[in-house]
């Protein structure tokens, strides 16, 4: 049976609450045995100098991405790695990670290409955990393996490819990158080397919002008054509107996904991963440069 | 290979001696090494560089003593929250610190690919890597300028 739901009253505004855990929630229910904790962290190193315990670490280089194609694993590697770390079909996984979730929220998106059934991220994330002096260790965990089911990735509904982004100029995009990314002038810095791409600027028509726009200074969600008036007031999406997000390789986009799709309720977002790595090299695409959305080419 | 300084050239022979996990785990121990930020620097953040590369906040000082071999100091600022970047700080203050400008300066850019960090750390995070020796080679220059 699946633990019950944090009923925090801050979740209950979301679309989605059952969706998010507060770390009060998280230290009564850590050794449930329908839950298993999963560290996320943009530095590969971060997890070994502690965690909480009991989680288990999940990498998003070396474990989520294909070693050799620019793609996620397949439904026989997720499964062997689910089944190595004791997560199976039916557990409920709480994950955290540093830096406003950022990388827990790509693994928890990861997880939804899987279509794992319970996936919930922790509010605050791995500073929230540790600005209140909660337990951390450097014991690995002693997890017995399970047996996950091979599902097939389904990348239809929240992924979106180049040529789907190509087809999709003109309606609702979302730039998550800085100002300066989104703006071109970061690759244009003298004697500064830049990750990736050869071209700067964005997807003509794209919305500028910083991801991190969506966290509060202690890392946990804004209230949703707050993200309602940035997302749907500042960058004018409704929720009928069909979206694609993106950043440099899909990872801070992945958490603005998080929270169109589960806090605002957002029934239509897709990620673009292949993001500005991907747009920036690609020849004859077109690029708008400068603050403004830029005009898509063949519209009026 | 005879272009990296000694101590640069035992590191790197660590790092090639071991498997991938255990190279982790010396960089693990590296971050954990990274000596203090003297105490001239606490109070003035804004004389340090920040090195934007390496996605995290990362501070670096070059000094260039004014003897005849104008050996480099080098000063690292990196949260501990960052134990990836304190270890990249690391290797170059273990490998660099009290190198003559000029060995410095003829450390080859990817000397770090010898490490063999990039099928544990993403490509894309070891930039920050040639980032950081880049920002410091031009330091050394403009500070080694006559």
């Amino acid at each position: 049976m699946p633990p019950t739901p944090d009923t925090d009253p801050k979740f209950t505004e979301y679309a989605h609450p059952e969706r998010l855990v507060t770390t009060t929630w998280l230290a009564e229910h850590a050794d449930d045995p329908g839950i298993v904790i999963v560290e996320s962290d943009e530095d590969v190193l971060l997890y070994d100098t502690g965690h909480i315990p009991g989680a288990v670490k999940v990498d998003w280089h070396t474990e989520l991405n294909d070693p050799v194609t620019r793609d996620y694993v397949d439904g026989a590697r997720f499964a062997e790695l689910m089944s190595a770390k004791g997560i199976s079909r039916d557990t409920t996984v709480v994950v955290y990670g540093d830096k406003n979730n950022w990388w827990a929220a790509y693994a928890l998106w990861v997880f939804t290409l899987f279509g794992h059934p319970d996936a919930r991220l922790l509010d605050g994330g791995r500073a929230k955990w540790i600005a209140e002096d909660r337990p951390m260790t450097t014991e690995a965990p002693a997890r017995e393996r399970s047996d996950y089911p091979v599902v097939e990735r389904d990348d239809s509904a929240i992924r979106a490819f180049r040529d789907e982004v190509l087809a999709h100029l003109g309606k609702p995009l979302v730039d998550v990158r800085s100002p300066g990314e989104y703006t071109g002038e970061l690759l244009h810095m003298p004697d500064y080397p830049q990750e990736g791409a050869v071209r700067g600027g964005h997807i003509p028509g794209a919305a500028s919002v910083p991801w991190a726009r969506a966290a509060a200074a202690d890392a946990t969600f804004r209230p949703r008054a707050e993200l309602e008036a940035i997302y749907a007031g500042e960058a004018g999406l409704s929720p009928d509107d069909d979206v694609v997000v993106y950043c440099r390789i899909g990872e801070r986009s992945s958490h603005t996904w998080f929270v169109l799709t589960h806090l605002l309720g957002y029934p239509t977002v897709r990620n673009y991963d292949g993001s500005w790595t991907e747009w920036g090299n690609t020849v004859r695409v077109p690029i708008a440069t400068g603050s403004e959305p830029g005009r898509v080419p063949g519209s009026p | 290979m005879s272009t990296l300084p000694p101590k640069l050239t035992e590191l790197v022979e660590d790092f090639e001696a071991v498997g991938p996990s255990d190279r982790l785990q010396l960089l693990l121990e590296l971050s954990r090494e990274l000596p203090e930020l003297p105490e001239r620097f606490l109070d003035h953040r804004e004389e340090m560089e920040q090195v934007p590369e390496c996605q995290t906040p990362l501070f670096l000082a070059v000094e260039v003593a004014p003897d005849r071999e104008r050996r480099v100091r080098l000063f690292f600022a990196a949260p501990a929250e960052s134990p990836t970047t304190r270890g990249f700080a690391s290797i170059m203050a273990t490998g660099l610190d009290g190198e003559p400008a000029a060995d410095v300066l003829a450390v080859p850019d990817d000397f770090y690919v010898r490490l063999g960090l990039a099928e544990a750390v993403s490509p894309l995070r070891l930039r920050g890597m040639a980032a950081m020796l880049s920002r410091i080679k031009r330091q050394v220059r403009d500070r080694s300028a006559p």
